[in-house]
């Protein structure tokens, strides 16, 4: 613990043992997902077997190209789905069982931001964070203002407060939905492609607030993310997905292979590992070799 | 930060009651027969004193007899028809939703005179005929306007618009037939009127408008987060599913009631829902109530207005929605796109 919230970015914290049981926050146990049978005959999975556990302060990135299963799985972490196989269990309660304003109240998902169709205050939506916690008709107790104003100073959006949703720049407005999902007091926090529509700036400083969330406010997190670089730097664990496989978990380091990455991805990768032990991956020539042009 | 509380809730409520009395004080005055304010108020406050035996008789007749009657089914019509709107707009996530331009109004006219031919004498079966009518549309709506499994806002104002000129069709098919009968009330009835009364009694309306209000209340959080994203608030543990039926089951009612009352009145239900959002935030907890009650203004303010622009001729009162709904839904359509 001492080592773990000493480092602010998790640095030099590579080749992490399996949480204990008690510490476990999610455990996900062979579960698998294949969506509906279509008229052409046997089920496609969408997703073979997967096996991880995560405790409290750990971040987990889900990696993977498109179409790997990664949106699939958090669905399956999330309880939307439920798994035809194995299980999701989170504080050892089955994900998709749980009634659903009990689960929101252990699981937040942060996903990509849509258009509002009429306008609204960030405390109104911060506050909608509050919503497992009411009953029918509620009206928002001081309890839930004083924890969506915590919510707020967490992501550092206090200042925020009163101005309209449509008016936040991109890297304010993602900042705001995750204090919304903060708001929720949730233990396991799940996001899909948080830094989507952030500049390399506002990536960096979200990815440093989930490090600090983590570390600090012992929450789970789990990032699906297209960011190699800035996963590597800032999880525990890597799950890398492929076709519905998961094909290596593990700390960055280990999984970050070239001969793994490069047929997962399909291009030219090189991996070096920098001086604080965390691996980075850039793209070499791709005009030469087996990535070259191809007719 | 300054959540809404019931208080709140219930200061615009009281605000906007005194609005509605003024402008239900203001109607009763206009018309043929020549009124003071004062006698006004004077009948009004010794009828509710239980003193109805001092009113002089010509008052009696006027005021209980004739205007006050046709204001308080409008007061209901409204506000049946602006929660309903305020409710589709919701379940619709369309903010240009709207009973009337969705088609749901002419659905629930076509069933009413449906009912008229086959079954005259039925008591409610009007009505029934007119909520079934409104819920087919809607279906049929809803589903003409999904593309690739999602609800596209455009196709599916179009979709509604198209089905309302369809159903239009067939309800101009039906009254060719209907011989004998007067057509003028007929077409001023399609047009959205009060000047019929309805063969029901207004307590049974004000009831049922009540209940089904009520039951849009009872989702009024779920729906906030349901149009800050479905897909979200499903996560934070709302039944969706649950909560579309309970609103999709009492705006048809409403809608239905409405146009068994008076006919296809257009925009209120689109309109008011706006300019309440516009006064007191998009919350549907303060929504709700408001709109109700801006929406029983709006049709007594429309009402009054056509019965005396052009008196002693009465224009159809959904024409006085038109003329100003359809300019204001054209503005907020190009303001969208824009």
């Amino acid at each position: 613990m001492s080592a773990r919230g000493a480092s602010l970015e998790g640095a030099g914290r590579g080749g992490n043992a399996p949480p204990e049981s008690s510490d476990v926050r999610l455990h996900v146990e062979q579960a698998s997902y294949a969506y509906a049978v279509t008229d052409r005959g046997a089920p496609k999975f969408a997703l073979g077997p997967v096996s991880f556990k995560a405790s409290r302060h750990e971040i987990i990135s889900i990696l993977g190209p498109n179409a790997s299963g990664k949106s699939t799985l958090l669905k399956l972490l999330a309880g939307v789905f439920k798994p035809i196989s194995g299980f999701v269990r989170v504080d050892s309660f089955d994900a998709s069982e749980l009634e659903p304003k009990a689960r929101a109240q252990k699981v937040a998902l942060v996903q990509q931001d849509r258009k509002l169709l009429f306008p609204l205050r960030v405390w109104e939506f911060v506050l909608q964070g509050r919503y497992p916690y009411g009953r029918r008709l509620r009206f928002e107790s001081e309890e839930d203002c004083l924890m969506a104003g915590n919510a707020l100073a967490q992501v550092g959006a206090t200042d925020l407060r009163d101005r309209w949703m449509e008016q936040l720049s991109g890297g304010e407005k993602q900042r705001v939905i995750l204090a919304r999902a903060l708001a929720q007091q949730p233990a396991l926090l799940l996001l899909d492609e948080p830094t989507q529509h952030l500049d390399i700036g506002g990536k960096l400083e979200l990815l440093r607030r989930l490090r600090r969330l983590a570390d600090e406010n012992r929450y789970t997190v789990v990032v699906v993310t297209h960011e190699l670089n800035l996963a590597a730097e800032f999880s525990d664990r890597i799950l890398l997905l492929h076709r519905g496989k998961a094909l290596a978990c593990g700390p960055p380091a280990e999984v970050y292979q070239r001969e793994i990455l490069e047929p997962v991805f399909d291009a030219p990768l090189d991996v070096e590992i920098a001086p604080s032990g965390r691996p980075r991956v850039m793209l070499r020539e791709v005009n030469e070799g087996p990535w070259g042009p191809r007719q | 930060m300054q959540p809404l509380t019931p208080r709140r809730i219930l200061g615009i409520c009281a605000l906007l009651g005194v609005v509605l009395f003024v402008a239900v004080v203001i109607s009763l005055r206009l018309g043929a027969y020549p009124m003071s304010f004062r006698a006004i108020l004077t009948s009004l406050y010794e009828s509710v004193m239980g003193r109805g035996d001092q009113i002089p008789t010509d008052y009696q007749m006027v005021i209980f007899g004739l205007r006050l009657p046709r204001i308080a089914f409008g007061i209901i019509v409204g506000g049946a028809l602006a929660v309903s709107g305020a409710g589709f707009q919701a379940l619709l996530r369309n903010p240009l939703a709207d009973p009337y331009v969705l088609g749901v109004s002419s659905g629930a006219a076509l069933g009413a005179i449906v009912s008229l031919i086959f079954a005259p004498h039925v008591p409610l079966a009007m009505q029934g005929a007119a909520f079934a009518g409104a819920g087919i549309t809607i279906l049929a709506v809803y589903f003409l306007g999904r593309r690739g499994g999602q609800i596209d806002s455009s196709t599916l104002l179009l979709a509604g618009i198209i089905s309302a000129s369809f159903l239009s069709a067939i309800i101009m098919f039906l009254m060719t037939t209907l011989s004998g009968r007067d057509l003028r009330g007929m077409a001023f009835w399609l047009m959205g009127d009060l000047q019929t009364p309805p063969q029901l009694p207004l307590g049974f309306l004000f009831f049922v408008s009540l209940a089904a209000i009520g039951a849009i209340y009872t989702t009024a959080s779920d729906l906030n987060l349901i149009l800050t994203g479905e897909q979200e608030a499903r996560h934070l543990g709302v039944n969706v599913a649950r909560v579309k039926l309970v609103v999709y089951l009492s705006a048809s009612l409403l809608t239905g009631l409405a146009v068994s009352v008076s006919g296809a009145i257009g925009y209120v239900g689109l309109l008011v829902p706006h300019v309440m959002r516009m006064l007191f935030g998009s919350d549907y907890r303060i929504l709700i109530p408001a709109s109700a009650l801006g929406g029983a203004i709006a049709i007594v303010a429309a009402d009054t207005l056509a019965r005396t622009v052009a008196s002693p001729t009465e224009l159809p009162v959904g024409a006085m929605t038109a003329i100003v709904g359809a300019p204001v839904f054209i503005y907020l359509l190009r303001r969208r796109v824009g």
